[in-house]
């Protein structure tokens, strides 16, 4: 199947297209037959795709649900409820969308945790790495943005809360807030232009993940084992080997999202959306949506409100500097007995910021949310450095086929 | 598999911790009902629907508007074309400006939407103290456990405990935030006379009328479960087919 | 083992294709269907399908006269006909016409024409008591309707279509 004049590839009307327009070799040199892959990699490498997936649901639905919507303070959250209530199939597009944005998240978050856990920051693919991380802002911004679009209380509160983080910066703070509401609170403007901007980021995104695919294949993909393919021996086409596992693992996916969106659509959303925004009342308690908790937590942590605000933009701005703040030769977690524990102890810190971000901030949870924030940047700033010194990792497989063949 | 397993451990680790977990209020968690349409299967009582909308329409239109629900969705709880078009007919809605330029009164018609009690909010809060009776189409999605929380609410008055510093004014409610509430106990024993007999009992015409307003809040969710069970079904079928045509492709690897 | 199994799956080339192309087959079905709702949110919803009407007072329009109402988003022409325009719309019923049609079959009571206000060509607006008939003219491309809308002369197929309506009482209708 690897060749270029058989199979597929002999029939006219392919040759025809091709010889005009290197479709189908294109293709077939990204997520084809002629893209060699290592071949061991877990499960844990579906999450590229599922996250494309969900990038790619969350435009389709994004588009149909826009025929639909009003961008405007009078008829946004009316004009909700005629796509939940009288558009057909309205409900149905609506929850795809607000489920399917927790869904990209759970699939980004896993892929990153991956890319940590197996080392596929290093070398060669740094560049790789930061063009994800610049996927994950432009998806905060696109998240937070749409939320405040069906015009509800955590909309509103939501847009207040978060632009005003920008009131934190010294002498241009507040002069850069009143230009992104365009005028003296959130209203009718803010909602126009993050509108504008809800719609714009995710094309920006599918030329960002063209970048990061792009990179990909510059080394080709890390893999369990984190060291280098050394010949064909260690290497499958993508096709049809991984383009059938991501099948598969695209089946359990849409079961998993399928779950939430026809039996749970709200679990993940907050009640108070479904009440109109109103400028007069905050609700009592104000949270973001689940995928933001984390970082919502670490600005609670900081008693200081500049302290709060540069340590929440800290904790995602020194991913960039992991590659170096790692100083370990070795990239899969899986031959460094002390990165591996580490490993698992940051995860733990994210989860107890989570659940720090979701509690009122007092008490435990403020102690707790307090404790994994110091872990959270203790692990980056200290313990990674340290720990590339000191630790002796385990002897590395001499190649990918080695265990195999051992066996 | 064992990756699946622990896939699924974290997603559910991660989403379990997300859910909102203020419940640490004063006010007691409303306890839990079981309405017909919970679970997977679950579909709405027509009959108790439609005693729902009698006390709504009864009790609760007197102050509390519907602006999202209109008469012809009242087709969904098991009425006949003609007989919305004859419960439209019995209320007046607003229409208008005619040729004179002035906005008149009208019959209702099945494609208007449940007629406000009041022309706006300020026109609302005058008439009943400060206090904003709020619209009631989506009252049971905008609270947590929203038609248990509505239930406990409608049977939740009680005589306030000594020393508890009532406002003036307002009622004393073990369910309510703060347990102050505005709105007199809405419900007593035989307020409607329901047509199929049924006795309503306090605990019966609030538990109507909050499956009426969930019915209200997401009136697609018997076609959403139904169409969930078809997606389901189908994406297992095809997950294993997925599982069965890898496990061919990579055999001959091994 | 790998060699074994390699030759395993060479010998069995059908059977592994059948489960491949079922699997494959499935998938396109389900694709398939997933498109649907997003072609169907397109099409009207269901506030604008239920049937909306709209009353008309008579009274107020003399012989001669003409209004036009609003009605689901298009012009309703609603005409007062003189005695000259009704005899000429019925001597015109033996005409050759391009959509034949009695000028009794358009009309519940003669002296009112209550018709649709859009050009059957390409939907414009005719002008009023213009054009070669004494009825219509729609500006666009030339079409010619008589004093019963029906299609003379020009590109327009179709007469101008009678919506549903009915008289409520002998000065008030209802359209729709």
């Amino acid at each position: 199947m690897a060749d270029n004049n058989s199979g597929f590839f002999a029939n006219p009307l392919v040759k025809w297209i091709e010889y005009r327009l290197p479709v189908f070799s294109t293709l077939d040199h990204m997520v084809g037959s002629q893209y060699p892959t290592p071949k061991n990699l877990s499960y844990w490498w579906n999450f590229g795709s599922l996250a494309g997936l969900c990038l790619v649901i969350q435009i389709l639905t994004g588009i149909v649900l826009v025929m639909h919507y009003t961008p405007h303070t009078a008829m946004a959250f009316d004009s909700v409820e005629h796509i939940m209530r009288d558009v057909n199939y309205g409900w149905l597009l609506r929850y795809m969308h607000a489920n399917g944005a927790s869904m990209f998240f759970i699939a980004v978050y896993i892929h990153i945790f991956r890319g940590m856990y197996y080392g596929s920051y290093k070398a060669p693919r740094e560049i790789l790495w930061w063009l994800g991380l610049i996927i994950f802002l432009l998806m905060m911004a696109t998240a937070f943005m749409g939320y405040v679009l069906p015009w509800g209380q955590m909309s509103f509160w939501g847009a207040t809360v978060i632009t005003n983080l920008f009131s934190a910066i010294p002498l241009v703070g507040e002069p850069i807030v009143t230009w992104l509401w365009g005028g003296f609170a959130v209203d009718n403007p803010t909602l126009n232009r993050f509108f504008s901007l809800h719609y714009l980021l995710p094309f920006v995104i599918v030329g960002i993940v063209i970048l990061h695919v792009l990179a990909l294949h510059q080394h080709g993909s890390n893999n369990p084992l984190g060291i280098d393919t050394k010949g064909p021996q260690d290497r499958i086409p993508f096709h049809p080997y991984y383009t059938i596992k991501d099948a598969f693992g695209v089946g359990v996916f849409l079961i998993f999202f399928s779950f939430f969106l026809f039996y749970a659509p709200n679990y993940l959303g907050h009640p108070d959306n479904y009440i109109p925004a109103n400028p007069l009342v905050t609700p009592e308690h104000i949270v973001p949506e689940w995928y933001f908790l984390p970082f919502y937590a670490i600005l609670r942590s900081v008693p200081d409100k500049l302290g709060g605000v540069l340590l929440m933009f800290g904790a995602i701005l020194i991913l960039f500097v992991l590659p170096w703040l790692d100083t370990s030769k070795v990239r899969s977690a899986k031959f460094r007995p002390i990165y591996k524990q580490l490993f698992w102890v940051f995860l733990i810190a994210c989860i107890g910021l989570t659940y720090a971000g979701g509690q009122p901030p007092e008490g435990l949870a403020l102690v707790i949310g307090r404790a994994c924030t110091i872990y959270y940047f203790a692990h980056f700033i200290i313990l990674l450095p340290l720990v590339g010194w000191f630790e002796k990792p385990l002897k590395l497989p001499a190649s990918i086929s080695e265990p195999v063949l051992k066996a | 598999m064992k990756m699946t397993t622990m896939r699924a451990i974290l997603a559910a680790l991660t989403l379990g911790l997300a859910a909102p977990a203020f419940a640490a209020g004063e006010q007691p968690a409303p306890p839990a009902v079981k309405w017909s349409f919970n679970g997977p299967f679950g579909t709405f009582d027509r009959a108790e629907l439609q005693r729902g909308y009698q006390v709504y329409k009864e009790v609760c239109a007197a102050c509390h508007a519907m602006k999202y629900v209109a008469f012809r969705n009242l087709r969904d709880l098991g009425f006949s074309e003609a007989e919305v078009k004859a419960l439209a007919a019995t209320f007046q809605v607003n229409d208008g400006p005619n040729d004179a330029g002035e906005m008149f009164q009208r019959a209702g018609q099945p494609q208007d939407k449940f007629p406000s009690p009041f022309p706006n909010e300020k026109a609302a809060r005058a008439s009943n103290g400060g206090a904003y009776p709020l619209d009631l189409s989506l009252i049971a999605k905008a609270r947590a456990q929203g038609p248990d929380y509505i239930k406990a609410l409608l049977t939740g008055y009680k005589p306030a405990p000594a020393g508890f510093a009532l406002g003036e004014g307002l009622q004393y409610n073990e369910y309510f935030a703060g347990h102050q509430i505005a709105m007199p106990q809405p419900l007593n024993d035989d307020q409607v006379t329901y047509a199929d007999g049924t006795k309503a009992s306090v605990e019966q015409m609030a538990h109507d009328v909050s499956a009426f307003l969930m019915w209200a809040a997401e009136p697609k969710l018997e076609d959403r479960k139904r169409m969930g069970l078809k997606v389901m079904i189908f994406l297992i079928v095809l997950t294993g087919l997925f599982f069965a045509a890898k496990k061919r492709i990579w055999r001959k690897l091994h | 083992m790998a060699g074994t199994a390699t030759q395993k799956a060479g010998t069995e080339p059908t059977r592994r294709d059948f489960i491949v192309v079922a699997a494959g087959a499935f998938g396109a079905v389900g694709a398939a269907a997933a498109v649907w709702p997003f072609i169907h949110q397109m099409n009207p919803s269901a506030d604008v399908l239920a049937l909306s009407s709209t009353e008309v007072d008579l009274s107020q329009i003399a012989a001669g006269q003409s209004v036009t109402i609003l009605w689901r988003g298009k012009p309703v022409f609603v005409r007062h006909r003189t005695e000259a325009e009704i005899e000429l719309a019925r001597k015109d019923d033996t005409a050759a016409l391009p959509d034949p049609q009695k000028d009794a079959d358009r009309v519940k009571k003669p002296e009112w024409l209550v018709m649709m206000g859009v050009c059957t060509h390409l939907g414009c607006v005719p002008l009023g008591q213009k054009g070669d008939f004494g009825g219509w003219f729609c500006p666009c491309h030339g079409s010619h309707y008589d004093t019963s809308g029906r299609i003379r002369k020009g590109p327009a197929p179709l007469n101008l279509p009678v919506p549903d309506y009915a008289f409520l009482n002998d000065t008030r209708i209802r359209i729709g």
